[in-house]
């Protein structure tokens, strides 16, 4: 990646929105463990629940403090960063992001707020829907976002208007039921609640380890285990529709990570492992699974899935289709009519209208497309491919985590229900040094699904090399290092408050706090938190 | 889907144009005395208890109003994304700043009392004030910035060059227009503490709220003045054509002298706005010195709205002008979304928006009352 106006953009999107990643996951799951945890109170009116909700809940704020102000600037950015992105897909784009705003914002930022404060103020029921609407909220704002970035990998229900240069809408009901966004969707908030399961299982691990908080950590770890299967499996389901919808939208992108340089005979093997070699265009030593790549990718065993030197050759003839929309283009804007068309230049246009992002590919060499050479026309369809290797790599390890959080939270689910959480130690340490996993597979993650997506910042409608904003390479150095610095300052006093938090534990609630023994009454309500199970 | 035309295309640039002003307002307004209790934090809290009664009096409802600002960035990038473009592009290293201020403002709210120690406590507070403080000035920096016109040209495939810089945008009538902005944010803040707090702290914000009340009703006639006699206005030199294609580049527009107040001379029932601005200023003056704290909120945050309509009745139909060349000035009539996506987000606003506005006053309802020393020292439901 070169360090131009676009690659400096590239970097700073990436460490926002990665950074902003380490703590949306947290806060998706968190919220629904919290909101479960709380509904058991409310159900059954044991007070170690209420404790429970409270405690991982002053967790939950740490964490969703960073969250919103991170998560600011990635709303910010697409304008500052992006502008011409945003002036050429915001008739589409923008929306998702202003019903997340309408619809799901307000009501986790509004509800947030009285979930702290509201203790005292509320009904436990009335409380308990509190909590139930931030979760709702947070879990809506991953429905809007992964509705727009499912609509940059798939960009459905859209024309481009040659008179305001830019794509605007034809079908809002097909960008909202995009397949791509509700697989990612699915798959992306999954991840969210694998990541806090894993998360209170190991802090909950690691008090039981201690022999600190036992009552609580063992009723979080039941919790935590039973979420975190449920969540693990539909992360793996889900991550395999993801694949498959790839392979119908963005062959490319799964021909990159699979790095699967030629067309196979169907069904393809899926290579479990190897070095792909992007100069070379072949993998070395690679170790094949027969058929797994074509069920994968096609869920069948007779349809075929291109390699990458095909569906380069295929972006050539793009190419060249798209030179002809942008003639057209060029035309139409020459005739210099502002409100009507000719038929006949509409025509034209038209009839290549889909390819002309492949035209502006060749941006990058020529300012006009028109007078692109040949060695021009090849080097953008090469273009096409991202690099292989990083997604490669970053794919397998996703996976493999992912194996990993189902094999885990299992084990545990099963040691809960025989009520064997604190007898094998090993495992207990197994799921302390677990916590940081999750978000290594979900940076992963993210890392696959937006950089193979790569050279286009829209699916074959945008390169990224042309969306980005006229700056200054001084003045983008600058707001990268600024945000960098001060990012890093903040995860670092937030990893300290959280250390602090469950250090300190939990703090005891007011029938804990005085249990009168002689009274019928407390002993019902404190029983609980000293009996085991 | 036809639906969409139930409505014309230039009624719904109109309808838009108007929601983008209910959106600043509604930014201003709301997120407004969280910004001023930020801004007044370090001086009206004379010990740390003072400081966290008034922090705790914005600590469960910050969270909300701010999603005024970010719901104001989806829905100008959603129904003005030439305007999302060129306004956040050209003012980078601005809204990087403002950025910062408002990166640090949540953390400061939530890890302030994590910790006991004073000066971990006193950095947060002063970071507090920063994250207020900054988004406040260089809002109004910008406002003052756009009613001059900004420096941008367009390509004819519209890509955005930006020719100013970021100390081009600090010019006399920018930091006027910055300092309105921060005043009328502290006499809405100070308006909120008296509502909120009691005896010193009530006191101190009654003395801010009520000069800086006055205090922005004279700025905002000064700044009147200046935009009458000094500053420039845009108008459209061609035919209108308000349901034509959003190209920016298919009209001509140029530097007109009183332009600003052509829309006054022609409508006089738009004077209102700037009426609405002094009078609900100075009432509010009046008000929270009579310790009638309800109804001075309201006519705080009145005066408020007044001047962010100004600004919108001056420069009607302009919304964006450059200085480079007007020609590539954005106007309501053609930096819009589509026909379709305007109608789609104008029917997802009319179902959100009363939701919104009935779950917020019910958490405000839940919340009602003042928040006292007492309270905090027994850690009876304030968080922070």
């Amino acid at each position: 990646m070169d360090l131009d106006i676009v690659g400096l953009s590239r970097l700073q999107f990436a460490l926002t929105a990665l950074y902003h990643f380490l703590f949306v996951p947290l806060t998706l799951g968190l919220s629904m463990l919290i909101a479960i945890m709380e509904t058991v109170y409310v159900m059954t009116r044991r007070v170690i629940w209420r404790q429970m909700t409270k405690f991982w809940g002053v967790l939950f704020g740490i964490n969703f403090a960073i969250g919103v102000a991170t998560g600011l600037v990635m709303e910010f950015q697409f304008g500052m960063n992006w502008s011409y992105y945003s002036h050429y897909v915001g008739d589409i784009f923008g929306a998702p992001l202003a019903i997340e705003g309408l619809m799901a914002f307000f009501l986790e930022a509004t509800f947030v707020g009285l979930f702290f404060f509201g203790w005292d103020k509320l009904s436990p029921v009335k409380h308990l829907i509190v909590t139930w609407l931030t979760a709702l909220g947070t879990n809506l704002s991953a429905l809007w976002i992964l509705i727009a970035n499912g609509w940059m990998q798939n960009p459905v229900g859209a024309v481009f208007n040659p008179q305001t240069m830019r794509m605007e809408v034809n079908d809002f009901a097909a960008v909202l039921t995009n397949p791509v966004a509700q697989a990612k969707f699915v798959h992306t908030v999954s991840a969210g609640y694998v990541c806090a399961a894993i998360f209170v299982l190991g802090v909950s691990a690691w008090y039981l380890l201690k022999g600190r908080h036992v009552a609580l950590a063992k009723r979080s770890m039941t919790v935590a285990a039973a979420f975190g299967l449920a969540g693990s499996l539909s992360v793996v389901v889900l991550g395999d529709e993801s694949g498959y919808l790839s392979g119908e939208h963005q062959k490319m992108k799964l021909a990159a990570i699979e790095a699967m340089w030629e067309t196979e005979p169907a069904p393809a093997a899926f290579t479990a492992i190897g070095f792909p070699d992007q100069e070379a265009r072949e993998t070395h030593y690679a170790i094949h699974i027969p058929w797994a790549m074509g069920l994968i990718g096609t869920r069948s065993l007779d349809t075929e899935l291109q390699g990458i030197n095909d569906l380069v050759k295929h972006a050539e003839v793009l190419i060249r289709d798209g030179i002809k929309a942008y003639d057209a283009l060029e035309k139409i804007r020459a005739a210099g009519s502002t409100t009507t068309i000719s038929p006949e230049l509409k025509e034209q246009f038209e009839a290549n209208g889909k390819s002309l992002g492949y035209a502006l590919l060749l941006k990058r060499y020529v300012d006009d497309p028109r007078q692109a050479s040949d060695a021009q026309i090849a080097k953008a369809a090469w273009d096409t491919v991202p690099q292989v290797a990083p997604l490669f790599w970053t794919f397998r390890i996703m996976v493999a985590l992912g194996m990993f959080f189902i094999v885990l939270t299992a084990v545990f689910f099963y040691l809960a229900s025989r009520h064997q959480l604190e007898n094998r130690r090993w495992l207990l340490w197994v799921a302390v040094w677990s916590i940081p996993l999750p978000w290594v597979a979900i940076e992963c993650g993210w890392f696959v699904a937006e950089f193979g997506r790569q050279p286009w910042i829209i699916e074959g409608v945008l390169p990224t090399a042309v969306a980005a904003s006229n700056l200054g390479v001084t003045t983008l150095l600058i707001t990268i290092l600024g945000f960098v610095a001060l990012y890093t300052v903040l995860l670092i006093i937030e990893m300290k408050l959280m250390l602090k938090a469950i250090q300190k534990g939990p703090e005891l609630e007011p029938e804990q706090r005085d249990p009168q023994p002689l009274s019928y009454a407390s002993i019902a309500t404190a029983q609980p938190t000293y009996s085991g199970k | 889907m036809i639906l969409h035309t139930l409505l014309n295309y230039d009624t719904l640039r109109v309808i838009w144009w108007v929601l983008l002003g209910v959106l600043l307002i509604g930014f201003a307004v709301m997120d407004g005395f969280d910004l001023g209790t930020g801004m007044l934090l370090p001086f009206l809290g004379k010990n740390d208890l003072e400081r966290r009664v008034i922090i705790n009096a914005v600590g469960p409802t910050w969270e909300g109003n701010q999603v005024w600002l970010v719901l104001g960035g989806g829905a100008i990038f959603a129904a003005w994304p030439q305007l999302y473009a060129v306004s956040f592009s050209g003012f980078y290293l601005a809204m990087f700043v403002i950025l910062i201020g408002l990166i640090l403002r949540p953390v400061a709210f939530k890890y302030r009392s994590k910790n006991e120690s004073p000066a971990w406590r006193s950095r947060w507070d002063w970071a507090l004030f920063a994250g207020s403080f900054i988004p406040a000035l260089i809002c109004g920096v910008a406002m003052g910035n756009v009613l001059q016109g900004v420096p941008f040209r367009l390509t004819p495939e519209l890509y955005i060059h930006y020719d100013g810089s970021f100390f081009g945008l600090l010019n006399p009538f920018a930091i006027l227009a910055g300092l309105i902005s921060v005043t009328m944010l502290l006499m809405h803040g100070a308006a909120w503490l008296c509502i909120k707090t009691e005896g010193a702290i009530a006191a101190r914000a009654r003395t801010v709220g009520s000069i800086s009340a006055v205090v922005t009703a004279v700025l905002f006639v000064l700044a009147g003045i200046v935009l009458w006699k000094f500053v420039d206005g845009y108008s459209i030199t061609s035919v209108l054509n308000t349901t034509g294609p959003s190209n920016p580049l298919f009209k001509t527009a140029a530097h007109a002298p009183g332009a600003w107040m052509q829309n006054y001379q022609q409508h006089p029932w738009t004077m209102a706005a700037p009426i609405l601005g002094v009078l609900g200023c100075l009432l509010a003056a009046v008000l929270i010195r009579a310790r009638k704290d309800g109804l001075a909120m309201i006519t705080s945050g009145l005066g408020i709205a007044g001047i962010i309509l100004t600004v919108g009745a001056s420069m009607f139909p302009m919304i964006l002008p450059s200085s480079v060349d007007p020609r590539f000035s954005l106007t309501v009539w053609d930096s819009s979304s589509s026909h379709m996506t305007l109608f789609i987000m104008l029917v997802c606003t009319l179902i959100f928006m009363p939701l919104i506005l009935a779950y917020t006053s019910w958490v405000y309802s839940v919340l009602w009352g003042k928040v006292n020393a007492k309270d905090i020292n027994d850690g009876n439901g304030h968080a922070y």
